[in-house]
């Protein structure tokens, strides 16, 4: 990116939030979904939703590919109608409403700039189509232009421009028609890695600055966590759990939003009802007394601790933590490495073999090949240290595991070690 | 090693263009690389003779169009003893021409704004709005380019006489302004227009008509390039039609006036030759200017 890639920050933020820099967006508008459904033939891609997306705030949809996600925005916009339901926007149901009278601008994944037109037509189109004057336009386009850095760009046409700076000039686009809501589908999914994190910085502080709602369409769980006021999470056409970053993360609300969530994803482990009727899988039993046959055991993998494998006669060596090791990964943390591993012994809730691990310089990831068949991976401080090949005691942070009934949604914490056989 | 595994790549997938030249393959013997070379030859020798083929024609009426009428008739003369530039004066003011190539430019001019207009609205129905039996009305519109023009001749004539157009530039014109060739054309045009533009559009307010004028049609420029030169050219080279339609000299087109030299003047040869020089000048100079639409036309041409 060139210059303007640069000046485009913080400070430009600023002067757009100024009263008298004219630009202050008008009131936001919330949005509501009631019931929606849209159906293309036999296939649903948007199943009985509701949604409300408070005014000014920034909400992020995410889901795999497919999910009905992409849909739902366009439901929003007006580009699709839905099947059923009713979409509502700034108190309003705009069920017959055109979307050019939705109040709501969309940014596309593939910019959707207009190749024939200049920069500057591009930005003023939405305008002109509206009848605004000609020295309006020329007014709004000079100052979108300006605080996005794209002035020397303004005779340019899309194809003379990279992905980056077309990225800027469709957000501008959006931006100079002062909608009350602005929708983004995908917008960040062209652009390569670097350029995603800053734009994606600049998208929070835009909305910060503007105050204007913003509904952002990703596939990507790290993008929603990071951007999103709010995230809702979508599978199959179907809303699995809205809430807060923190909530989707600590508390999934079913087994879908625990897997999809995280990254590397949640540890799982299939539980049944044992003889004795305690509800058991790999190595653990657990008293639940809650009335369900079958369940799901997650756990995130830095919710596990490794440590030394108790009474190594054969020799094996001992897992050691390093000087740097830190609180997070071990739960004994702030011992000494004695200590430390004397309490791991004691406590840890199974044994394991370290398949690979991964060193990523701020972590490790640590394969083991159990408790289940499948095996889990555990978020460990780079300083510990472990091989492949190694045994080692894991220990698990019951209180923040999460139980999932049959129908997979999330009963609780798995009730703790009390259970738990070796 | 590596090397060696790179040149069997390369030797597997020559690069386009890469007409069996011997750089990019291993080392040959002189008789495989005099086999390419001759293969290479072969081909502009057959391409040679193709042009000459279809310029011959051209290159005769050129000549013929010099000559006297004597000469034309004198066995073994391809090329005129001292050529007769006076023929093409003296053609053109034989007859109205003058007259002929408004007429002409006027016939054609017409046909390409109302085949333009009338393309890329149906085009744009057909690839982007959904309607009622939408494609079945299309595949009848496709339908009837399988009836012969010739069979369909003489109900048109019927139908201009009976409005009473017959020599008159509506009667020329009227039956020429849809073109379903041009209609299909534009459409799958408008098809591989990314929808995602228009979907903008409407965001940004703009109807579907909005959406036709400032975002459709302009990215369509390239089909409806093709469309109004191959109009164009259909206009300009009609006879048949014009032939039947107009009777009086005011109202004649050119190619019919060309062949009026056959009945008025019995058999000219070489006024004939000179004026159709000069009708087909228009054309080539367009050709000169429009040659990527030609190509792209062409490619569509099966289907005519």
């Amino acid at each position: 990116m060139g210059g303007g890639f640069r000046r485009f920050g913080a400070a430009r933020f600023v002067r757009w939030g100024r009263r008298e820099a004219g630009f202050v967006s008008r009131a936001a508008q919330g949005v509501v979904l009631r019931g929606v459904e849209k159906r293309f033939g036999d296939v649903t891609a948007v199943d009985a939703v509701d949604l409300e997306v408070r005014a000014g705030e920034l909400m992020v949809l995410v889901g795999p590919s497919g999910c009905g996600k992409s849909t739902m925005l366009r439901l929003i916009a007006g580009l699709e109608e839905p099947t059923a339901g009713e979409v509502w926007i700034g108190g309003r149901c705009v069920d017959e409403v055109a979307p050019g009278d939705r109040d709501v601008a969309m940014v596309f994944q593939s910019y959707a700039l207009y190749p024939h037109m200049t920069v500057a037509q591009n930005l003023g189109f939405g305008l002109r189509v509206r009848g605004a004057g000609r020295e309006e336009i020329a007014e709004r386009v000079g100052r979108t232009a300006d605080l996005l850095g794209l002035e020397e760009l303004l005779s340019r046409r899309p194809g003379q421009l990279s992905g980056g700076q077309q990225q800027r000039v469709a957000l501008g686009r959006a931006m100079a028609r002062d909608p009350g809501v602005f929708l983004f589908d995908e917008p960040l999914s062209n652009l390569d890695a670097g350029l995603r994190l800053r734009t994606r910085d600049e998208i929070a502080a835009l909305h910060q600055r503007l105050g204007t709602t913003m509904i952002f369409v990703t596939h990507d769980q790290v993008e929603a966590l990071s951007l999103g006021q709010r995230v809702a999470v979508m599978d199959r056409g179907r809303l699995q759990q809205v809430g807060t970053p923190d909530e989707i993360y600590r508390l999934p609300g079913n087994l879908f939003v625990a897997g999809f969530v995280g990254s590397p994803p949640i540890n799982r482990l299939e539980l049944a009802r044992d003889r004795e009727g305690r509800l058991a899988g790999g190595p653990f039993q657990f008293a639940e007394d809650r009335e369900f046959g079958a369940a799901t055991l997650g756990v995130r993998p830095e919710d596990l601790a490794l440590g030394g494998v108790a009474g190594g006669a054969d020799g094996t060596r001992d897992v050691a933590a390093g000087a740097r090791d830190g609180a997070a990964g071990t739960r004994d943390g702030g011992a000494g490495r004695r200590g430390r591993l004397a309490r791991a012994r004691g406590r840890s809730d199974f044994e394991a073999t370290v398949l690979r691990v991964e060193a990523l310089g701020s972590e490790q990831r640590v394969h083991l090949d159990g408790p289940g068949e499948a095996g889990w991976v555990a978020r460990v401080p780079p300083a510990l240290q472990v091989a492949a090949g190694d045994r080692v005691g894991v220990s698990v942070a019951w209180e923040r595991t999460h139980l999932f009934g049959p129908d997979g949604s999330r009963v609780g914490a798995a009730p703790g070690p009390g259970g738990a056989v070796s | 090693m590596r090397d060696s595994g790179k040149g069997a790549t390369r030797r597997s997938a020559p690069a386009v263009g890469d007409w069996g030249r011997s750089t990019a393959g291993p080392p040959r013997g002189p008789g495989s690389r005099a086999a390419s070379r001759l293969a290479a030859n072969g081909r502009v020798l057959l391409l040679a003779a193709a042009c000459l083929a279809m310029a011959a024609p051209f290159l005769w009426m050129a000549a013929t169009s010099l000559m006297s009428q004597l000469e034309v008739f004198s066995s073994g003369r391809l090329l005129p003893q001292t050529p007769l530039w006076s023929n093409y004066p003296d053609a053109l003011t034989a007859q109205p021409f003058a007259r002929y190539f408004v007429n002409s430019l006027i016939f054609a001019a017409a046909v390409v704004a109302g085949q333009v207009a009338t393309a890329t609205t149906a085009g744009y129905a057909f690839a982007r709005f959904d309607f009622p039996g939408r494609d079945r009305v299309f595949m009848l519109f496709l339908a009837t380019m399988m009836v012969p023009a010739v069979i369909v001749l003489i109900p048109r004539f019927l139908m201009i006489d009976a409005l009473g157009w017959i020599d008159s530039y509506q009667g020329l014109i009227s039956t020429e302004l849809v073109s379903v060739w041009g209609i299909f054309l534009m459409r799958q045009y408008f098809r591989t227009l990314p929808r995602e533009l228009e979907d903008a559009a409407r965001v940004d307010g703009a109807g579907p008509w909005r959406i036709f004028w400032s975002v459709g049609l302009p990215l369509a420029k390239p089909a409806v390039a093709t469309l109004a030169l191959f109009a164009f050219i259909d206009a300009w080279k009609n006879f048949l039609w014009p032939l039947l339609v107009t009777r009086s000299m005011e109202m004649r087109v050119v190619e019919v006036g060309i062949a009026a030299f056959h009945s008025t003047y019995e058999i000219n040869w070489p006024y004939q030759m000179a004026a159709g020089v000069v009708a087909v000048l228009p054309i080539a100079i367009l050709f000169l200017f429009t040659q990527r639409y030609f190509v792209r036309g062409i490619q569509l041409e099966g289907i005519r």
